[in-house]
C-alpha cells in the first residue's frame, strides 16, 4: 500500500487544531485489512480507531485462511480525505497487519451484507411482509404461525431499504453482519 | 546449541544472551521468580535492581538512547507491569527501542482476578509498538527474538512480552535468533528515488533552504549523522533541530542555527517561517514545533523524510514525501546531488545567511546575571563551560523550564549524548535515565539537569545509584516552584499560581547524606564555579542543590496558538500575548 497518494490541497489536523474538522468533505471508504489471526489483533485495530478518534460505520472479521492463520477485517469508515489517509497509514504500521486496501479507491469492488429480520404479524400484514421479502429476494429461514425470520443479502443500502419496509409490518428484531467486500476482477487484494 | 530443551525461565536468560544483552533493569516479584532464579545462576547478564518499575523503564530508555542498542527491563505482574506504563508511553512517543518482560499469573489463572493479576497486554496495547502474551513455552524464545526485532526495526519503539509463571516453569524447545520468524515485519528503508531526485532539484535552486532535523537522524544510527554533516557542509544550508535531534549536527558546527520550536532560538524559528525549501529529516512536525499550523512556514516547499508512513501528512501537508530510513535516504540524496554536479544557488544562500545573521544578532538567549541570586540560565552556562570539554559527557534532563534552558544553553556535538523526554514530557524521567546511561558508560560524566519538583518524582532511585556505585550528578535548579506551570499561570491565568509551588521541600544536602551520597548547596553566583567543580571532582553520586531565581521565565517562547514569527523574546513582550484560543492548547 502507499500512504502517500494524498490529494493536493487536503490539509490536515493536529490534535490541537481548533478548526472545524468537518470543513473538508466527509467521504465513506471501505478498507480491507489482512492480518495475522493472533490474539488481540482485533483489539489493536479497534483501539486504533477509538484512540485516535476515527469513525467505524461497520466492521467484520473472520479467518479467511485457516492454514496460514490469516484473517480479513473489512472496515467501513468515514472521514475527510486526509483522515482516511491517516487511518490507512496507521493501520499499516500495526505489526500483525500484512496489507491495507482501500477498496473505494482501488478500482471497482463489490460489497455485501447479510441481515436477519424477525417480523411478527397476522393477516394482511403477514402477507405483505412475505410479498416484499420475495421482491427483495429474502429467504424465510424460520417461521411460526405469527412470525417470520427473513434472511437478506445485499448492499447496506438495500438492507436499509428492506428494514424501512418491514418496520410498519411488525419488525421485532434485526441482526446485521456488517459489510464484507472484495475488489472486482481477477486480481487478489 | 541450536535446538535444546530447557525451562521457559532459562530460555529468557538464553534469549537475552543471544541478543547481546548485557544489562537488565528490573524489580523481582512473585510472577517472575523463576526468571530471577536463572539470573542468579549466571554471569553474562548484569541485573540492576531499581527502586520502582517506572525507574527501570526510564533507565532502559537512558541506556538505549545513549548506546543505540535495545534497553531491557524485567518486572513482575500486576503492579510491576502497571508501574511500567509511563515509561512505555514515554518510549513510544520518543521512538526508543526497549523490551519489557513482565511476569504474569499462570495461564490457568488468567481471568480469575488472581493475586497481582492485571491484563498487561490489554493495558499496554496502546502504549507499545507491539506486545505479546506467551501461552506456550515452545513459543517463548521465538517471541522474545521477534520482540527485539520489532523494537529495533523501522521506527523503533517499546515492546512488551508477558510471560505467565507456568510458562516459565515448563520446558520447551529453544530457538536461536536466526531461527526466529521475523520475516514479515520488514519496514521499507530505501526512499523513492524519483522523489529524492525532485528534492535534489529543489535544493539546487532554493534561495532560502533549511534542514529541519529530528530524533530520526539519531535513531537511524551513526551513519545517518555522518551523512547529514556531509550534506550540510557540502551544500552550506542552515540546519536546525528538534529537542530530540540535538547532537546529530554539532552545536559548534558553522551551519548550526540552534534548536527550533516553542522555546527554540529566534533565528531557527524565523528561518523555518521564512524559508522557501524546508527539508524535514526524521522529525514529525510536532505541535511544539509548528505552533499554529495554518501559519506554519507559509511560503515553503516542504520535503519530509520519515521511516513511518503515518508521520507523513499527519500534521503538515508536504510536497515531497519520502518514506525511508534517514541514512539510506541521505546516502541517495548525496549521491544524486553529487552526480548532478553539486549545484546550489550560491548567491541566494549567501543572502539567506546575511538575513540569518541579522536575526542572530538579536541574541535571543542573552541574560544578565546581576545581584546575589543565581539565574538558572547562568547556572547552566557555567555547567556547560565547565563540562563541555569533558571527553565523555552525557546530559539527561527532567521536564520543564530547566529542560528547555538545558537545550538552549548546553551544546551537543555528538549524537546519543542528550537524553530527554520530548513527546510525553515525563517529569521524573531524567534521574533514572541517568542511571541507565551511567550503566552503559561506566567511566563517563553523566549529569541530570533537573528541577526540584521533577527530581522528587523518582528520587527513590538514589538507592539504585548508591548500590551500583553509579556516580551520576544530579544538578537540580531549585526554584521551589513548578517553574513551567508557574510561567503558564503567569502568562495565561492571571497570575493565579494554583498549586504550582511545593512547601516542605527536603533539605537536598541532608537527603543526599541520608543515602550516603554527597550533597552540595549553592545559592551564590560567586561560589557557583567552585561548587560545580566540587561536584565534578567527587567520585560518586552527587545531589547539587542549586538555588536559583524563583520567578524566572523561559524565553524565547512562541505562545501556543501563534505562528513562528510571533515569538516572545522577554518579559516586556508578554502582556496579553496569548489569546483565549491559545489558552485552550497546552
Amino acid at each position: 500500500m502507499s500512504a502517500l497518494k494524498i490529494k493536493k490541497g487536503s490539509s490536515s489536523h493536529s490534535a490541537y487544531d481548533l478548526r472545524d474538522p468537518h470543513a473538508e468533505a466527509i467521504e465513506r471508504h471501505t478498507l480491507a485489512v489482512v492480518v495475522d489471526n493472533e490474539a488481540g489483533v482485533l483489539a489493536r485495530v479497534i483501539g486504533l480507531f477509538s484512540g485516535r478518534g476515527y469513525n467505524i460505520e461497520s466492521l467484520t472479521v473472520a479467518e479467511t485462511d485457516h492454514t496460514g492463520h490469516v484473517s480479513r477485517i473489512t472496515i467501513v469508515t468515514t472521514g475527510t480525505p486526509s483522515v482516511i489517509e491517516q487511518i490507512k497509514a496507521q493501520l499499516g504500521r500495526i505489526v500483525p497487519v500484512h496489507e491495507v486496501h482501500d477498496l473505494t479507491v482501488e478500482g471497482p469492488s463489490v460489497e455485501r451484507e447479510l441481515g436477519l429480520f424477525k417480523v411478527a404479524g397476522t393477516g394482511e400484514k403477514r402477507v405483505e411482509a412475505l410479498r416484499l421479502a420475495d421482491i427483495f429476494r429474502a429467504n424465510v429461514v424460520d417461521s411460526t404461525l405469527e412470525s417470520f425470520v427473513f434472511e437478506i443479502t445485499g448492499t447496506p443500502e438495500k438492507i436499509d431499504a428492506f428494514a424501512e419496509l418491514m418496520r410498519p409490518l411488525g419488525l421485532l428484531e434485526v441482526a446485521r453482519t456488517g459489510v464484507a467486500a472484495l475488489a472486482r476482477g481477477d486480481t487478489s487484494k | 546449541m541450536s535446538k535444546t530443551q530447557m525451562t521457559g525461565a532459562r530460555m529468557v536468560v538464553e534469549a537475552l544472551k543471544d541478543q547481546g544483552v548485557e544489562v537488565v533493569f528490573g524489580y523481582p516479584g512473585g510472577a517472575v521468580l523463576p526468571i530471577y532464579d536463572e539470573i542468579f545462576q549466571q554471569n553474562h547478564i548484569k541485573h540492576v535492581l531499581v527502586r520502582h518499575e517506572q525507574g527501570a523503564v526510564h533507565a532502559a530508555e537512558g541506556y538505549a538512547r545513549s548506546t543505540g542498542k535495545v534497553g531491557v527491563c524485567l518486572v513482575t505482574s500486576g503492579p510491576g507491569a502497571t508501574n511500567a506504563v509511563t515509561g512505555l508511553t514515554d518510549a513510544l512517543m520518543d521512538s526508543i527501542p526497549i523490551v519489557v518482560l513482565t511476569g504474569q499469573v499462570p495461564t490457568f489463572m488468567i481471568g480469575n482476578d488472581a493475586f497481582q493479576e492485571a491484563d498487561t497486554v490489554g493495558i499496554t496495547r496502546p502504549c507499545t509498538k507491539h506486545n505479546w502474551l506467551v501461552k506456550e513455552t515452545d513459543r517463548l524464545a521465538d517471541t522474545i527474538h521477534q520482540a527485539f526485532h520489532v523494537a529495533m526495526k523501522g521506527r523503533p519503539g517499546p515492546v512488551l512480552v508477558d510471560i505467565p509463571k507456568d510458562v516459565q516453569f515448563a520446558s520447551g524447545t529453544y530457538v536461536s535468533p536466526k531461527q526466529a520468524r521475523t520475516s514479515h515485519y520488514q519496514p521499507q528503508v530505501k526512499g523513492d528515488i524519483e522523489t529524492i531526485t525532485k528534492l535534489v532539484a529543489a535544493m539546487e535552486t532554493a534561495k532560502r533552504p533549511v534542514f529541519y532535523t529530528g530524533g530520526g537522524v539519531i535513531n537511524s544510527g551513526i551513519a545517518a549523522t555522518q551523512l547529514l554533516r556531509e550534506l550540510v557542509e557540502a551544500t552550506g544550508f542552515p540546519v536546525t533541530s528538534t529537542l530530540m535531534g540535538l547532537g546529530a549536527y554539532p552545536a559548534n558546527g558553522k551551519h548550526w542555527l540552534g534548536m527550533l520550536g516553542m522555546h527554540g532560538l529566534y533565528e531557527a524559528n524565523l528561518a523555518m517561517h521564512d524559508c522557501d525549501l524546508m527539508i524535514n529529516i526524521g522529525a514529525r512536525f510536532d505541535d511544539r514545533i509548528t505552533g499554529r499550523v495554518q501559519d506554519f512556514s507559509p511560503r515553503s516547499k516542504k520535503a519530509h523524510v520519515d521511516i513511518d508512513p503515518s508521520s507523513i501528512n499527519k500534521v503538515i501537508h508536504v510536497d515531497m514525501p519520502i518514506v525511508g530510513d534517514v541514512a539510506h535516504v541521505l546516502e541517495d540524496m548525496l549521491r544524486i546531488w553529487k552526480s548532478r554536479g553539486r549545484k546550489t544557488n550560491a548567491e541566494g544562500i549567501r543572502k539567506w545567511w546575511t538575513q540569518i545573521e541579522e536575526w542572530r544578532a538579536v541574541d535571543c538567549l542573552k541574560f544578565e546575571q546581576n545581584g546575589k541570586i543565581i539565574k538558572p540560565q547562568y547556572a547552566l552556562s557555567r555547567l556547560e563551560a565547565l563540562t563541555k570539554d569533558h571527553a565523555d559527557r552525557y546530559i539527561c534532563t527532567e521536564v520543564g523550564q530547566h529542560q528547555m534552558w538545558a537545550a538552549q544553553y548546553m551544546g551537543f556535538n555528538e549524537p546519543n549524548r542528550w537524553m530527554t523526554s520530548g513527546g510525553l514530557g515525563t517529569m521524573g524521567y531524567g534521574f533514572p535515565a541517568s542511571i541507565g546511561v551511567q550503566m552503559a558508560h561506566p567511566g563517563a560524566l553523566v549529569i541530570n539537569v533537573a528541577g526540584e519538583a521533577s527530581w522528587l518524582m523518582n528520587m527513590q532511585e538514589m538507592g539504585t545509584a548508591m548500590q551500583f556505585r553509579l556516580p551520576v550528578k544530579q544538578f537540580i535548579l531549585n526554584n521551589e516552584r513548578l517553574g513551567m506551570v508557574r510561567q503558564w499561570q503567569e502568562l495565561l491565568h492571571g497570575e493565579r499560581y494554583s498549586h504550582s509551588w511545593s512547601e516542605s521541600l527536603p533539605d537536598f544536602v541532608k537527603l543526599a547524606e541520608a543515602f550516603g551520597a554527597k550533597g552540595i548547596r549553592c545559592d551564590d553566583p560567586d561560589n557557583l564555579d567552585e561548587a560545580i567543580k566540587e561536584m565534578l571532582a567527587y567520585d560518586g553520586p552527587v545531589i547539587f542543590d542549586c538555588m536559583v531565581e524563583k520567578h524566572e521565565n523561559c524565553f524565547p517562547m512562541i505562545p501556543s496558538g501563534e505562528a513562528h514569527n510571533k515569538m516572545l523574546l522577554g518579559e516586556a513582550s508578554t502582556k496579553d500575548a496569548i489569546g483565549s484560543k491559545g489558552a485552550v492548547m497546552v
